[in-house]
């Protein structure tokens, strides 16, 4: 039988990279992946003959590049469609809202909201590298007195303190507030504010009036720390990026057995011995690494019964509701949205008409409803990459908030009808394509739930807010990649820095695992 | 519906028998029940309990009943002691702690079957019991207002009981527990108790309570049946070495400063704590204390003089504080002046010379005396009575 130091539970984009930097390191890893293929909730998928589409995240927002580099991404297949993508806000009477980099363009808008914006753009990316610093490292804990953890402390203060005098007070000041407050202090454009509150509230739990909007906003906006200005899609969808991970982990050493389903993480006297397949086969390991959420990681693999009660009850409290849902239109023809040249469609595409039509969005969420009139970010990555659908068809991809995973009527019996809602809000924008529509899919946080083994359906894993992040995330006693098991560690979403396709808390969780297990 | 603003106590299925009994009119709250700290005369309450048998009203002690198929995997995890040699019919006596092995609280574990326990303590715990259910098919209630129980403790208990038809109940152990039928249905008997004397404790439904307590009233009449309160009840426990959580240590969840609250070892409950079990909550952070050491000791003390030492600073030979009294009093049946305190290690040994500062009131002067204590190792009264089966008949 083959020995491996550690098993990596799961081959999302953190597990690739996690088992990537281990075997670098020279340690045996194997992969276990539940699905047929690798990527997770990074994949693409044929979800109509001919129409492929990324099954879950469909843009990368803040792929690191450092581990891009590391990993020789390019060298392994991985190929840019297109990068730095603009967004544009729709708008059903056709003025748009063009934004690209500090350059927002658009009908009506004043001069004092264009250079508002370039300036907010500048500060917010200022504050996006500071977060992409804190992102990079450990998070540090207060109370061990490691004085590898004060070091990281006092390099976020020393960071902060080097904004300067006025982006420091600025960044103290909004940094734990509600985008509604900053963008209505700073904009007069309905649309645009709009559109920009989108970004604190894609993929979460919360209205732009909601606490934790801004650090939200700068998580999304990470990317622009890293040096890129836009999300970019991958040639061949998001699976392409998991695909140059894997190749990257194979030819690093890493062994990766796609469907094999991990039922139990082993333990013995608080150690794990390794994990239980589905095949009820056992494979031992002195290192076991889960990609899984961490709800998944510590309920269903460990079992709350083999930890302690004080730490299963912080789990067991996680904040993970999924709120976002994607729909996939196979389409016969180049939608035309109100307004938008045919160029510019391949663009994100972002229905928010004005802030107050996100928070209502948001507000049926709390009661356990969907939005009678959702938000949502539309890609047409066929645009880009005639890979995805027959030539001259096209494939639509959109998120679409908000969608609570405990809907009160029950996913089964509202699907449809959430789905109608969706076409009808898109057909304002773009009037003629219901006609266009060839084949569509409809994901609701339970089918995330199913398809991409995430409790909850939230692909963050856990809600992202200040409650939850650095030191606090997922939950005190897990937070440094480590967990309460001795020798399980944690690589996914659910860690430090997060959710997004950014392989930061894989690459982390490895750097952790070497130092802690060389000391050992 | 009470209102925020009113305080209202409740009252015990006993009350109307209590009630009558309490000559001195002396109440106080115990877990929002209303109770009798003592009836007619603290010293005649506590020398029946010592001397004779004395009735004490623990309906508002806090009982959860635990059931399911996972009750004992679910026990297990809870509390620090191995209970996995259990049988139905037993008594243990166990402490549970948190994640940082900070005792919670300590209570009695009844196992009634394999799937059904019943656990009595000090403190409300559902909170904690439910969090610590997760993953276990458990069930969890709070029976403390459906059970009504009696302690009745002392020399001539077993002889009571007797009378009352209870056959052979001569011949039950130590922390076991039985049941009779008495008034159309059961009546629960353990034989455990607060007092460290040969008694039992008596279960029954709130329905037979005014039954039982003029049963043991009669049946007792020729045996100095006496009811006693709170102020009798805490004599007799100092004596037996009994903590209690609140007093002797602070459960770990209602401390504000974390240092405040006691692992198992630091409150004498060490032997409690099973560290070869599998798994337990506070397990990994008691194998650290093992390694590391504690922080503190609990001790027994004799203090010398007659004053009590009720929270007084304890001292070593150099003057330095080293600990604080938790419980002091006068033990009448060993004519001493005893304590427990809480010392900082590695203050405690049994030849440490220690002193307690104990400060006195007497017509409005205050006076302030240092008196030598000794540690004394094991519970200040123990008599055979107590453990001998059958119980000996008085």
């Amino acid at each position: 039988m083959t020995e491996y130091d550690a098993v990596v539970i799961g081959a999302g984009h953190n597990g690739l990279v996690c088992a990537a930097y281990l075997a670098k390191k020279g340690r045996r890893v194997l992969i276990a992946e539940a699905a047929e293929i690798v990527g997770g909730a990074s994949i693409t998928r044929e979800f109509a003959a001919g129409y492929s589409v990324s099954a879950c995240a469909h843009l990368l927002y803040q792929f690191h590049p450092g581990i891009a580099r590391d990993l020789e991404l390019e060298k392994h297949g991985l190929e840019l469609a297109s990068d730095d993508l603009a967004t544009i806000a729709l708008a059903s009477d056709g003025r748009y809202r063009r934004f690209s980099g500090n350059v927002v363009t658009g009908n009506g808008l004043t001069q004092e909201d264009i250079s508002g914006f370039a300036a907010f753009h500048e500060q917010m990316t200022r504050y996006a590298k500071l977060l992409a610093k804190v992102a990079g490292r450990r998070p540090p804990k207060l109370i061990e007195n490691d004085w590898h953890d004060k070091l990281n402390l006092a390099k976020i203060g020393l960071d902060i303190r080097r904004l300067g005098r006025n982006d420091m007070r600025e960044l103290l000041r909004i940094g734990a507030i509600n985008l509604f407050d900053v963008l209505n202090e700073k904009f007069t454009d309905e649309l645009l504010k709009g559109a920009l509150s989108v970004d604190g509230v894609l993929g979460a739990h919360m209205g732009p009036r909601s606490p934790n909007t801004v650090l939200a906003y700068l998580y999304r906006h990470l990317g622009d720390g890293f040096g890129t200005s836009g999300p970019a899609i991958p040639r061949g969808g998001m699976g392409s990026v998991t695909m140059a991970l894997a190749a990257a982990a194979r030819a690093a050493g890493v062994e990766i057995r796609n469907h094999t389903p991990v039922t139990k993480i082993l333990c013995s006297a608080g150690r794990t011995t390794g994990v239980k397949l589905g095949s009820g086969e056992t494979v031992e390991a002195g290192l076991v690494v889960s990609n899984a959420d961490p709800k998944t990681t510590f309920e269903t693999l460990v079992g709350f019964p083999e930890l302690e009660a004080g730490f299963s009850r912080r789990v067991h409290n996680i904040r993970a509701r999924g709120t976002t849902a994607k729909l996939h239109l196979a389409l016969d023809g180049m939608p035309e949205f109100t307004g938008i040249d045919a160029i510019d469609s391949g663009a994100r595409l972002v229905v928010a008409p004005d802030l107050a039509y996100v928070e209502r969005a948001f507000d049926p969420a709390k009661y356990g409803e969907f939005s009678p009139a959702p938000i949502m970010e539309i890609t047409i990555p066929s645009v880009h990459d005639e890979t995805l659908a027959p030539a001259g068809k096209h494939v639509l991809s959109a998120v679409v908030q908000f969608a609570p995973y405990e809907l009160k009527a029950g996913w089964d019996s509202a699907k449809k009808s959430f789905e109608n809602t969706i076409l009808a809000t898109l057909s304002q924008y773009a009037p003629g394509i219901r006609d266009q529509i060839v084949a569509s899919e409809v994901l609701t946080p339970w089918d995330i739930e199913q398809q991409f083994r995430i409790r909850g359906g939230h692909w963050h894993h856990c809600e992202f807010s200040l409650d939850q992040f650095m030191m606090m995330r997922p939950a005190f006693g897990a937070t440094q990649y480590y967990t309460p098991i001795d020798g399980l560690y944690l690589c996914g979403a659910g860690a430090h820095p997060g959710g997004g396709v950014m392989g930061l808390a894989g690459r982390n969780a490895a750097n952790e695992i070497v130092k802690r297990e060389k000391t050992k | 519906m009470i209102a925020h603003d009113e305080r209202r106590v409740i009252e015990t299925p006993f009350h109307s028998r209590v009630q009558a009994a309490c000559a001195l009119n002396e109440w106080e709250e115990w877990k929002g029940y209303t109770t009798v700290t003592a009836f007619t005369d603290v010293a005649l309450e506590y020398f029946a309990i010592r001397n004779s048998c004395g009735i004490f009203d623990l309906t508002p002690m806090i009982k959860y009943r635990i059931t399911g198929p996972d009750a004992g995997a679910y026990l297990s995890r809870l509390v620090t002691r191995n209970i996995s040699k259990q049988r139905s019919g037993q008594v243990m006596y166990c402490c549970w702690c948190n994640d940082a092995g900070q005792v919670l609280d300590d209570g009695t574990l009844f196992k009634f079957d394999d799937n059904t326990y019943r656990i009595c303590s000090q403190e409300r715990h559902m909170d904690w019991f439910g969090a610590s259910a997760m993953g276990f098919n458990v069930q969890i209630e709070d029976e403390t207002d459906r059970v009504a129980a009696l302690a009745f403790q002392g020399p001539t208990s077993c002889a009571v009981l007797k009378q009352m038809g209870f056959e052979d109940i001569e011949n039950l152990k130590p922390y076991r527990f039985t049941s009779f039928p008495f008034d159309g249905q059961e009546l629960m008997i353990s034989r455990t108790g607060f007092t460290g004397d040969l008694g039992y404790e008596l279960w029954c439904d709130p329905e037979q309570a005014e039954t039982l307590w003029d049963a043991l009233m009669e049946a007792g009449r020729n045996y100095g049946i006496r009811p006693f309160g709170a102020a009798a009840l805490g004599m007799a426990r100092i004596e037996a070495g009994f903590i209690q959580a609140g007093v002797d240590f602070m459960p770990a969840l209602d401390v504000v400063r974390s240092e405040r609250c006691r692992s198992p070892y630091e409150i004498g409950l060490g032997w409690l704590v099973h560290l070869k079990k599998p798994n337990f909550n506070g397990r990994k952070a008691l194998i650290a204390e093992k390694e590391k050491g504690s922080r503190y000791r609990f001790v027994r003390l004799i203090v010398e003089g007659n004053k009590p030492a009720e929270h007084a600073f304890v001292y070593n030979r150099r003057n330095q504080a080293i600990g604080t009294v938790t419980t002091a009093g006068w033990s009448p049946t060993t004519k001493s002046n005893l304590a427990f305190a809480s010392l900082e290690m590695p203050w405690g040994l049994e030849d440490d010379e220690l002193f307690v500062e104990i400060y006195y009131i007497r017509e409005l002067k205050w006076t302030r005396v240092m008196e030598r204590c000794h540690v004394v190792k094991d519970a200040f009264f123990d008599p055979e009575r107590r453990h001998a089966t059958p119980a000996w008949d008085f």
